[in-house]
């Protein structure tokens, strides 16, 4: 019986270490030090390979800084929404955390409509995975990859949080700091991790 | 334990995220010799990582342990820059040249 009880009351049968809330949240912070490890895998052969070019094309004369500094500029929006958003599903506010998660998801899609947009301009202009005008082939092949690693990492958060916004406006969610609060917490966990991921990726790819 | 503290101004660290961005653009244009700008832009792109992590992420106010999960990437990062170094002692060479020299049938 005390079984049974303990299943329907949403607690879980022991407390997990580091996040007493739930585990949920433990095990979406070590999912994230994983894909941090890949991206910074990314990164890190990139710089070698870089280090090691002589005709290395320089990102600013090719990529443009423009265009992403904006995008820069909308994550950053995207998780001051998010953290807002999050502050309206602890508050009981329905239609604040509706609106808050609708703009953080706003957000990532006109991050990816951007991103399209650079893409497509890039490859008229000739930048290929497999070589480009201006030098070094790897400089194209290192771009697509990780800018494209994290294109789909915002991809899959735009997916996450339509998830979370439904569940959020369902009249039957109980919001304030319970269940609900941990779950969007999580997804904000994620979202902000991409974020942190695209400064390191437009100071490294970009502006270095 | 997120619910246990007061919320910090969020609006404060989007502000200073802000700042930080247009800091590290001005930062490029400055006719310095370019290790004193790659270490000026690095060290801007952590201390913004560190805002994200501490503030959005709520890391300062989990307990210390939940930290050290999060350092492990940067602490694994930097050993994986330190065994590439070998690498990048290695002779710069022209990729393009190469290829010019080679030419692999299939891509241009």
């Amino acid at each position: 019986m005390s079984q049974v009880a303990t299943v329907h009351s949403g607690t879980e049968p022991a407390e997990s270490p580091l996040t007493p809330e739930s585990w949920g949240k433990l095990g979406m912070w070590i999912f994230l030090a994983g894909d941090a490890m890949g991206f910074g895998t990314l990164l890190a052969a990139y710089g070698a390979m870089r280090f090691g070019s002589a005709d290395w094309p320089s990102p600013y004369d090719r990529l443009g800084i423009n265009l992403t500094a904006f995008m820069t500029f909308l994550l950053i929006c995207s998780s001051v929404t998010m953290v807002k958003g999050l502050e309206g599903v602890k508050n009981g506010k329905r239609g604040i955390a509706q609106i808050y998660l609708l703009l953080t998801i706003i957000g990532g899609v006109g991050f990816l409509g951007l991103q399209v947009y650079e893409w497509t301009k890039l490859i008229d202009e000739g930048l290929k995975v497999f070589g480009n005008p201006w030098g070094a082939s790897l400089f194209g092949t290192t771009f697509f990859i990780i800018t494209g690693f994290h294109g789909l990492h915002v991809t899959g958060g735009v997916v996450y949080l339509s998830v979370m916004l439904v569940l959020v406006s369902k009249p039957t969610t109980a919001l304030g700091t319970g269940w609900t609060y941990n779950v969007v917490e999580i997804s904000g966990l994620y979202w902000h991790f991409v974020d942190l991921v695209w400064i390191m990726v437009f100071t490294f790819i970009y502006l270095l | 334990m997120a619910e246990g503290h007061a919320s910090p101004n969020y609006w404060l660290i989007w502000l200073y995220l802000f700042i930080l961005t247009v800091v590290e653009i001005a930062v490029i244009f400055i006719p310095v010799a370019k290790l004193l700008i790659v270490i000026a832009l690095v060290s801007l792109a952590l201390v913004k990582a560190t805002l994200v992590a501490a503030y959005f992420m709520h890391l300062r106010f989990e307990g210390r342990t939940l930290a050290l999960i999060a350092l492990t990437p940067l602490f694994l990062g930097a050993l994986l820059i330190v065994i590439l170094i070998p690498d990048h002692s290695a002779v710069p060479h022209k990729t393009v040249d190469s290829m010019k020299v080679a030419p692999a049938a299939g891509h241009r």
